[in-house]
């Protein structure tokens, strides 16, 4: 397993995010809000950001905050692994005290203001302190993904090593996944071609899958749209935010294009499985980099030498 | 940070753990089988007087330099007397004291004393003795049998073993006979031995003691000699003329004074009495720490209050435990709730035992599980919502604990052991990923904290361990030392063998 590269939890831990990602810097990834706005100051393209609930008391003005906005996602600043995240795609028209899911069922409001309420609590935050709910746009998925996806929202996770995109996967939500993209919920993982942007096959519980469970559809072979911008705005986040080894989550709207949905310091390793391609090798090779350059010129290099037939 | 900067400190953390426990081992003589047991004696020496009217004053020579053994423990029992243990000539005394008595006492004087081959007399090298004056026709005696002895020896020790010979079959020499009088004991013999040993100026002298056997209640002192050779002391058998001690001679004192000296008192008796047992050798070891002052290693927990180190015994278990998590989760790549939570659960095992700690284990998280089900419907906030299961934890508890009771089972009892706030904490853990990862996830989490802690129960329980952790508590070192270096390693976990398998399939 060696020979092929396959990077271990151990080794990942020790020589990539202790070695690259200093501590202090976590809490810019760790809490969405901060990370948020750190890209909004920069530029960058996220998803409209329609409020932020900070305390219990904050829970009436939901319905002001989310009036006029049909659809809508609750996540807590403090997540983890897209638990707590609440995605809301429109309202019942009947009565808007209801709200639909993703699956079709419906929630009220007071459900929702008790997960809100979970939410601040820190039953989702990584430490257990209290948190913030995040309240923000629905995306409307980019058509690519539309014959591919059950429900929810797929994104495009990209590991950024030191500004050099070295692997990336499409995360698609299944049944089982209730409509998140993670992997460990059931979601599954379909490997990119860095050097065209094209899928290759799926992960699905750590085995690989040619069509997704759902649909029935062939994974392989979808040519992602936008996908030199898309590892633009992914490598654009090592300055941002200073990480070296970075897993940054992009969704592609049918609107605004790419936009950055969340970061994270601390990106799982099934990608690995989902390009059936080791990633120790690709880390090394930017290692042996210089790392100077633009972010264009790191994109280049990473289209250029991680494409999916060199490794096979 | 360099590479081989945690290697190193590993490195200096073993040595250092690893030398205090081969000097407490090799040298202190602590003992790494948790089950060892040392052979001590317990000797005492009752002395039975019978008090005239006044003061009463009494002193018996009690062991000092004691060749072969030493002294763990001694004890003077006197009702009514002060006494004080003091160095004499001849080893040590204690004198018993009192203002007025009348009538039958006894005073008890009580040893114990375990083997210890490093103990030697350790005098100075005594002067050359001067030649006796014993008058005529004594004189004489002597001398021509001393000129006797010295052509037919090369050295002290000969010389010693060619007048003992001499001296015991005495009645074939006229000279002998002069010296010895007429019946001889085998004291007066020894006696009359040293004497010789004088006029050929060799330091010698009588020394008394007791072969130790069990359970013997009346013990008789044995006299033996002692010669002194300008190096050592050397030992030989008055009676035999061989050279050495017997095996289990316990030298009571040394010299021709009396063992015991009354004043004020009639009808003196000493009775010996011998007992062998057995004891920790860590109590041994402990005193022996003690003797040579062997600084850090003398700090003990075996000085702590015994409650304080009824605790000590399992908290430093502790880390034992938690090396064997680390081992689980960051080699074997196990999952499990909390990162220490299956050593908190083995402890509790301990109590409980294995089986009757998994099945009660099992049952509270499961019934656990199903209450914060229905809690979940309530739309409790976080911190009451624990609170609730925290106290239902308590109830399941109490109730598993009287049900088992009604029908016998007394284990059941034993529930009230396990940590409630941690298995609250796991109820409320597993339920959360029960929702948000499926059953399937959460249920393989449970099983994996549950095997941890029965893999942490078995090693924790291992008598080796707890009994080392415990006499060594520098060990712990080692495995801070072995916790450092699993937390550099870069290797794949076991379980990640088989997740990564598709790769390594598609790659060859």
């Amino acid at each position: 397993m060696r020979q092929c590269g396959v990077l271990g939890l151990n080794e990942r831990n020790i020589e990539y995010i202790q070695k690259y990602n200093a501590r202090a810097l976590f809490p810019l990834v760790d809490n969405k809000l901060q990370t948020k706005q750190l890209a909004l100051a920069a530029g960058m393209a996220v998803p409209e950001l329609y409020g932020v609930l900070t305390s219990h008391h904050d829970i009436r003005n939901f319905s002001k905050i989310v009036a006029g906005h049909p659809g809508f996602v609750i996540k807590p600043a403090h997540g983890s692994g897209g638990d707590g995240i609440l995605v809301i795609p429109g309202r019942r028209t009947r009565s808007n005290r209801y709200y639909q899911l993703i699956d079709g069922s419906f929630i009220s409001e007071p459900e929702i203001g008790h997960h809100v309420s979970n939410i601040i609590s820190g039953q989702y935050s990584l430490v257990g302190t209290r948190d913030c709910a995040l309240v923000e746009r629905c995306i409307r998925v980019d058509s690519t993904f539309e014959s591919l996806c059950y429900q929810g929202v797929p994104d495009i996770r990209v590991i950024v090593f030191s500004g050099y995109p070295v692997i990336a996967m499409a995360r698609l939500p299944t049944r089982r996944s209730r409509g998140k993209a993670n992997l460990h919920q059931g979601a599954v993982g379909i490997g990119i071609d860095l050097a065209t942007g094209t899928t290759l096959n799926g992960v699905m519980d750590e085995t690989v899958v040619r069509e997704h469970p759902d649909t029935g559809v062939p994974v392989k072979g979808l040519a992602i749209p936008q996908w030199e911008e898309l590892l633009l705005l992914a490598a654009s986040c090592y300055p941002l935010t200073s990480l070296g080894y970075l897993g940054v989550d992009i969704i592609l709207d049918r609107e605004f294009g790419p936009l950055i949905l969340e970061l994270n310091a601390r990106p799982g390793l099934n990608i690995q499985i989902a390009n059936q391609c080791g990633l120790r090798n690709r880390l090394q090779l930017v290692e042996a980099q210089n790392g100077h350059g633009s972010m264009e010129e790191k994109v280049m290099f990473s289209r250029e030498h991680f494409s999916s037939t060199e490794y096979g | 940070m360099s590479h081989f900067q945690v290697p190193l400190l590993a490195l200096f953390l073993v040595l250092a753990g690893g030398s205090l426990f081969l000097y407490k081992y090799r040298v202190l003589g602590f003992p790494v089988q948790p089950d060892a047991e040392t052979r001590v004696w317990t000797v005492e020496a009752m002395v039975n007087l019978n008090a005239g009217p006044g003061p009463v004053k009494a002193s018996l020579h009690i062991p000092g330099l004691t060749p072969g053994f030493a002294i763990l423990d001694e004890n003077f029992v006197s009702r009514g007397f002060g006494f004080n243990p003091r160095y004499v000539r001849g080893g040590r005394e204690v004198e018993w004291h009192i203002r007025r008595a009348r009538g039958p006492q006894t005073l008890y004087y009580r040893a114990i004393v375990y083997r210890e081959p490093e103990q030697r007399e350790t005098d100075t090298t005594p002067p050359f003795p001067p030649k006796p004056e014993l008058g005529e026709p004594f004189n004489t005696a002597m001398e021509v049998l001393v000129d006797e002895l010295r052509s037919q020896s090369a050295d002290p020790a000969s010389y010693t073993v060619e007048l003992l010979k001499r001296l015991a079959d005495g009645r074939s020499d006229q000279n002998v006979e002069l010296l010895l009088g007429p019946a001889a004991s085998l004291l007066d013999r020894a006696r009359t031995a040293t004497t010789l040993l004088a006029a050929a100026r060799i330091p010698a002298r009588l020394v008394r003691g007791i072969i130790l056997q069990d359970r013997q209640r009346k013990a008789v002192l044995v006299p033996w000699l002692e010669i002194h050779d300008g190096r050592g002391w050397t030992y030989f058998d008055p009676e035999t003329g061989s050279q050495g001690l017997p095996d289990n001679f316990l030298l009571w004192w040394s010299g021709t004074d009396p063992l015991v000296e009354i004043e004020g008192a009639r009808d003196v008796d000493v009775k010996f009495s011998v007992q062998s047992n057995v004891t920790d050798p860590v109590v041994i070891a402990q005193r022996k720490a003690e003797r040579k002052r062997a600084g850090l290693a003398s700090f003990s927990i075996f000085d702590l209050p015994i409650q304080t180190q009824a605790v000590y015994a399992i908290l430093l278990l502790v880390p034992v435990g938690a090396l064997v998590v680390i081992v689980l989760r960051n080699i074997i790549g196990v999952q499990t709730f909390g990162t220490f939570m299956p050593v908190l659960i083995a402890l509790a095992f301990r109590e409980t035992q294995l089986l009757w700690g998994v099945l009660l284990f099992s049952v509270l998280v499961a019934l656990g599980l199903a209450f914060r089900f229905l809690l979940e419907r309530l739309r409790l906030l976080l911190v009451p919502r624990l609170g609730a299961v925290l106290i239902i934890v308590v109830l399941l508890m109490l109730m598993t604990s009287m049900l088992s009771h009604q029908l016998g089972f007394e284990i059941g009892l034993s529930v009230a052991l396990f940590p409630m706030v941690i298995l609250a904490m796991t109820i409320e853990r597993m339920s959360v990923v029960w929702e948000e990862r499926g059953s399937r996830e959460a249920i393989q989490q449970g099983l994996g904290s549950l095997l941890v802690a029965m893999i942490c129960y078995l090693v924790m329980g291992l008598s080796y361990a707890e009994h080392l952790v415990f006499v060594f508590p520098e060990l712990l070192l080692v495995v801070l030392a072995v916790t450092l270096l699993i937390g550099r390693y870069t290797g794949y976990r076991l379980v990640e063998l088989y997740r990564f398998r598709d790769i390594r399939q598609s790659n060859g």
